[in-house]
């Protein structure tokens, strides 16, 4: 069988990591106040970067945690904190029965077909075009394809940081103004 | 032997539905928020996997794309929960309906 020739420890950080996903995102679902869906997130987040250091991602997995964990969800805690959005009581899910029904057979038509796809034939047979993953470290190898082959993607992405960045302050500062003229 | 790369698109699948299926029914628009970065790793871990299966660092340097863009969606997409919030002291869904003609 092919579990017998899977090394143990492999398999408990795996189970273990999957364990914590799984616990992440259904505690994120069925959280009632949305500080602790937040915290669920964190989980999960955790458990994926458990996930991405198993599959020698290392560097994505530290980027994972400093990014998520560290920026993208603090974000969150204080828009939930600061704004006290918290405080407002609502049903957590949608109150229309069949809309969850819904929801529930589309989202398994979309697992059937990934697990079709994840068991099946995946492989394309074209060639690489970035490089090979095992020429080297990990670093070493991200860096160097980051740096030359999608060096043009890479500025851009300098450029969609500051639109976000500029946009988020516009939005702020409007609403602001608008307030004063208000009173 | 290592495990196999289909377990992890197995995990990465069960990820994604878990977040899409909180996308459509949770009201809180935070936490719908949420549930879609729990799609966007979801996807991560797909290309990580894919990656290592064969062998190409292109899925490890898509994954670095899609955090950028991600951190970029969250502060524009907070942004617009916090003017939405200010002006009519709501974050659920169902409220805020004014685009519906």
């Amino acid at each position: 069988m092919i579990l017998a020739a899977i090394s143990i420890p492999q398999l408990v950080v795996f189970v273990v990591a999957v364990a914590i996903v799984g616990v992440g995102g259904v505690g994120l679902l069925a959280a009632r106040h949305t500080v602790h869906s937040a915290l669920f997130l964190v989980m999960t987040l955790f458990g994926v970067a458990i996930l991405f250091i198993e599959e020698g991602a290392e560097f994505l997995a530290a980027v994972q945690v400093i990014v998520y964990a560290g920026a993208i969800v603090v974000l969150f805690l204080f828009v939930i904190m600061l704004l006290g959005v918290d405080r407002v009581e609502v049903p957590a899910f949608v109150a229309d029965r069949n809309r969850i029904v819904l929801a529930g057979v589309g989202v398994l038509a979309v697992l059937v077909e990934l697990f079709y796809v994840a068991s099946g034939a995946w492989s394309t047979g074209a060639s690489s075009q970035s490089g090979s993953l095992s020429s080297g470290q990990n670093l070493g190898v991200l860096a160097r394809s980051v740096f030359t082959t999608y060096v043009y993607p890479f500025e851009l992405t300098g450029a969609l940081l500051v639109i976000a960045v500029v946009g988020a302050v516009v939005l702020s500062k409007r609403l602001i103004g608008r307030r004063e003229v208000d009173r | 032997m290592t495990i196999p790369g289909s377990w992890y698109l197995v995990v990465a699948a069960l990820l994604f539905g878990l977040g899409a299926f909180g996308v459509l029914t949770r009201r809180n628009v935070i936490v719908m928020f949420m549930s879609l970065e729990l799609m966007l790793n979801a996807v991560n871990l797909t290309f990580v996997s894919y990656a290592r299966m064969l062998n190409d660092v292109g899925g490890q340097v898509d994954v670095f794309f899609v955090l950028v863009v991600a951190a970029a969606e969250v502060v524009v997409g907070l942004g617009i929960i916090v003017a939405i919030f200010r002006q009519r002291a709501t974050v659920t869904a169902d409220d805020i309906s004014s685009l519906k003609g």
